[in-house]
């Protein structure tokens, strides 16, 4: 339904998961068109997806949300299909199909019994370069959109809350921009924008497509060669990357909107794991592997330190969580989040979980916890092949944000090397306060006669 | 010619997928588990669900019953506590699960198939089974955090329309409650309750086991030896009562303060059992099922841009499950949006689909059939419902040929029969309508 996809969840069980990469074969055409396929003849399926280097972070100010609106006209028309015939044509087949923007990506996929490949490759290489944009689709178009930002964000109080966390957390850093863009800027968004963001950035050379399932490597190359291969390599523009100026001292942001239970959420700025490669004297490589295991160790699973402590335990949260964003094009942040539980406050639930970030600076994680941690990745390495689309997932995000996808083989045996002591290392580094971002979701009555509050994020007559 | 090369491809299809239908192994143990399992050697792992009829439907006037009960298997057994009973878990890299819906309750495991992870996992989801301790800080603790999840539903506009929705179409059956229960029947439930609940219905008789993974018959026969062995026979539990039907139309609106307004619109629909279920299915494609190609799909959203999300579907249970249709949209256009909703259902079980919606609904699911069995979790979900359900084993074999033998007539005669848009309850969930969103 075109939806978006926020890496954190991705990310959150790529954690629990990696896959083997023994069988993945790689092809460059000649317009600089990636191919990645990856054989899995457990059954007579396929998988087909094609990844664009483009989404929010890639935005500036006053068109956000233009990737996000350009993914869902994508399946508006081209010069050859009438506007929702490619799905029409993709659901006749039999598949299942959809697209989703990230904030370093858009991808398109679709999900077929295997002879109908060369379907999925014609229609996806056709509106690589063909769109037609009509301006009545867009009218409607963009209306959706907003109806999909008012369900995702507007009223949901959690997410307009971790919306505002993002944009106080980074000052500089495109991470600031929801993905599915501010309301103003869907409210102004022209056709021409969208034209010119297509005509940008959806080229050849700036994708990457990705096979997963039951084919033959060499004749999908072949068949990508037929339906890719004539479509002329264009040039993407370069951006100015915009990271992050450095903090000066904790953020503070409280949120009052209409809601039963308050929401506690903290930031920490992490390095991601293109950083550390990218600058391996300031950021050793296995920092970000021993930052993945340290989320593992405080949330992943019910014996996890929030589970063990915080639900049970103390009793002092409803709901808790620690999402670490281990892939992205810049760095971005380590979310804890959390609900208290019946009789506490934000207050006490900000102080059990400071005491147990203090904890990872002051105590080194015990042996069993670090073996529980690796035997879930291991464990996970092994599940995660049981779906044809994930194992494509995985390589689609490496590639599109900038890394080699052999870097995913490589996870488990770094994983399996982190240390306790380079977890405390870690979190002495990254957890303090010049780098924490705090919002709180304040509730409102959710009385309806009780007056409205103005937010920023309302709507404009129009 | 389109539509002959289409089908063509079809047929190829439904060939190629023939032979790829997982061969289901059934079995009943002494005791009188009924065990399904498909043996899978290509992953170096095992599913196993393990489903007992012990959903929220049983909760008699004490709702919320069946999910904390359920909750609470894993929060203390045979004298471990919950951090202990999940260390055994995770330890191995195992993946451990519970839940509960209105017919069923149900405990999860997936583990490598390695005989030190393996027999480990087993023993401890056997002891979650059978030996549930019911602490009572836990049953506090779980009580306390179903409340709050209660709260929260309050700030949920999607989770109000849900809980208005089965309220109003069911009545005094027990799907009318909230599984969760609400917060006065919460107060009214004890420990006793809990262990009694556990007693009645984890039962053997009242159990089936689906099972997928790199195991032989054997193998997969001992597993299940070792999960089930310490449970009593005893009874299986008697059928729900019917749903009756509803007698008149009725307009439930809930004011909630948020942008827009969500709808939706259904009556009791259909058992597992009935034979209606495949005109039904296949028609409601055509309908509002099919994804991004349904006629709710292209008049709601594709032609006026009114919702992000809008759909209809049947949810077969073991008494009448829900038909239900819904979308969301600013409040200022949610009335016109309803009226469009019913336009599409009335003619939709007036006149049925065409002849060529029909044709590309039953090339979409049987050209799809491949996919919706491509993986162990995908088969194990098959597994449990066709035990559950009881099911014949041939249900994947022939799945393909039912779908292709729906008419345009059988469809509209289906929908005819079992929806009447006279007596749809409505429910909307927003800020009054006269107060326009800006």
């Amino acid at each position: 339904m075109k939806f978006i996809l926020y890496l954190k969840i991705i990310l959150g069980s790529l954690l629990l998961g990696q896959f083997a990469g023994a069988q993945t074969h790689e092809f460059m055409l000649d317009n600089g068109l990636k191919l990645l396929v990856k054989e899995d003849h457990r059954a007579p399926v396929v998988t087909s997806q094609v990844w664009y280097k483009v989404g929010s972070s890639y935005e500036h100010d006053g068109i956000t949300g233009v990737s996000h609106a350009l993914e869902h006209m994508m399946f508006k028309g081209t010069e050859k299909y009438a506007p929702g015939e490619f799905s029409r044509i993709i659901s006749a087949n039999g598949g299942d199909e959809n697209a989703f923007t990230g904030t370093d990506y858009t991808a398109y996929f679709q999900t077929l019994e295997k002879s109908r490949l060369p379907i999925s490759f014609e229609l996806e290489a056709d509106r690589m370069r063909n769109l037609t944009l009509p301006t009545e689709e867009f009218l409607k178009e963009i209306e959706v959109v907003k109806e999909e930002r008012r369900w995702r964000t507007e009223d949901n109080p959690q997410s307009f809350t971790y919306e505002v966390l993002m944009s106080t957390a980074f000052q500089t850093s495109p991470y600031r921009q929801p993905i599915i863009g501010w309301m103003n800027d869907l409210h102004s968004m022209t056709l021409g924008d969208m034209r010119d963001w297509y005509n940008t950035w959806y080229v050849p050379n700036n994708a990457t497509l990705i096979v997963v399932g039951d084919v033959d490597a060499k004749e999908v190359y072949e068949l990508a060669k037929k339906h890719f291969g004539p479509i002329p390599k264009g040039e993407t523009p370069v951006i100015n990357l915009r990271p992050e100026v450095e903090q000066h001292g904790i953020k503070r942001v409280a949120v009052k909107r209409p809601a039963e239970l308050p929401y506690l959420l903290m930031a920490y700025k992490t390095p991601s794991l293109s950083s550390a490669l990218k600058n391996p004297e300031i950021i050793p490589e296995w920092e970000p592997y021993a930052l993945e295991v340290m989320s593992g160790i405080m949330d992943g699973g019910n014996s996890a330190r929030f589970s063990s402590r915080l639900v049970r335990g103390k009793e002092i949260a409803a709901g808790i969580s620690m999402g670490y964003r281990f892939i992205s094009r810049l760095d971005h942040v380590l979310t804890v989040s959390g609900v208290p539980a019946n009789g506490h406050t934000i207050d006490t639930l900000e102080e059990a979980i400071r005491e147990e970030i203090e904890n990872l600076k002051t105590t080194l994680v015990t042996e069993n916890e670090l073996e529980r941690v690796k035997a879930q990745v291991v464990a996970q390495d092994v599940y995660q092949r049981d779906s044809i689309f994930y194992q494509g997932m995985v390589m689609g995000i490496f590639e599109t944000i900038g890394l080699p996808w052999q870097k995913a083989d490589e996870y488990v045996d770094k994983v399996k090397a982190v240390t306790a002591e380079q977890i405390q290392e870690v979190a002495k580094k990254y957890l303090v306060d010049d780098r924490l971002t705090i919002a709180v979701l304040e509730p409102l009555p959710l009385d309806p006669n009780a007056p409205r509050p103005v937010t920023g994020g309302g709507e404009h007559v129009h | 010619m389109f539509t002959r090369s289409i089908k063509l491809l079809v047929l190829l299809c439904f060939v190629t997928t023939a032979h790829a239908t997982p061969d289901i192994q059934h079995w009943q143990t002494e005791k009188g588990v009924r065990v399904y399992f498909v043996e899978a050697h290509e992953l170096p792992m095992m599913d196993v669900q393990v489903l007992f009829d012990a959903g929220s439907g049983r909760d008699g006037d004490k709702p919320g019953l069946a999910v904390l009960t359920n909750g609470l298997l894993s929060e203390g057994a045979e004298g471990l506590n919950a951090d202990e009973i999940s260390q055994n878990f995770e330890n191995l890299g195992a993946n451990f699960g519970s839940s509960a819906s209105a017919d069923t309750a149900s405990v999860s495991l997936r583990v490598l198939n390695e005989a030190d992870k393996l027999q480990p996992a087993i023993a401890n989801l056997k002891r979650v089974i059978t030996k549930p301790d019911f602490p009572a800080d836990a049953f506090e603790r779980n009580r306390n955090l179903t409340l709050t999840g209660i709260r929260q539903k309050q700030q949920s506009p999607s989770a109000l329309s849900k809980d208005a929705f089965y309220a109003a179409i069911y009545g005094d059956h027990p799907y009318a409650v909230p599984q969760e229960g609400t917060e006065a029947s919460l107060q009214s439930i004890t420990i006793k309750d809990i262990e009694d609940f556990h007693s009645q219905y984890y039962v053997a008789s009242n159990a089936v086991v689906a099972i997928v993974g790199d195991l032989t018959r054997k193998q997969a026969e001992q597993v299940v030896i070792d999960l089930m062995n310490g449970l009593e026979t005893g009874k299986r539990a008697e059928p729900l009562g019917e749903v009756k039907p509803l007698e008149s139309s009725k307009v439930v609106r809930v004011e909630h303060p948020s942008t827009q307004t969500h709808i939706l619109v259904g009556q009791p629909g259909i058992q597992r059992a009935d034979p209606d279920l495949f005109p039904l299915y296949v028609g409601n494609h055509v309908l509002g099922g099919g994804g991004m190609v349904s006629r709710l799909f292209e008049e709601i959203r594709e032609k006026r841009g009114l919702s992000y999300s809008t759909y209809s579907y049947f949810m077969p249970m073991k008494q009448k499950g829900p038909f239900v249709a819904g979308l969301q949209t600013r409040t200022d256009q949610a009335e016109d949006a309803l009226v469009l909703m019913f336009e599409q259902l009335r003619a939709f079980v007036e006149t049925g689909p065409t002849e060529a919606e029909l044709e590309a609904a039953k090339q979409n699911l049987t050209g799809g059939f491949a996919l919706r069995i491509d993986s162990n979790s995908d088969i194990l979900n098959y597994l449990a419902m066709i035990g559950f359900h009881e099911l014949p084993l041939d249900y994947l074999d022939t799945y393909n040929d039912k779908i292709m033998s729906v008419t345009t007539e059988q469809i509209k005669k289906a929908f005819r029969r079992k929806l009447s848009t006279d007596k749809m309850v409505t429910i909307m969930v927003g800020p009054k309508p006269e107060t326009k969103t800006e």
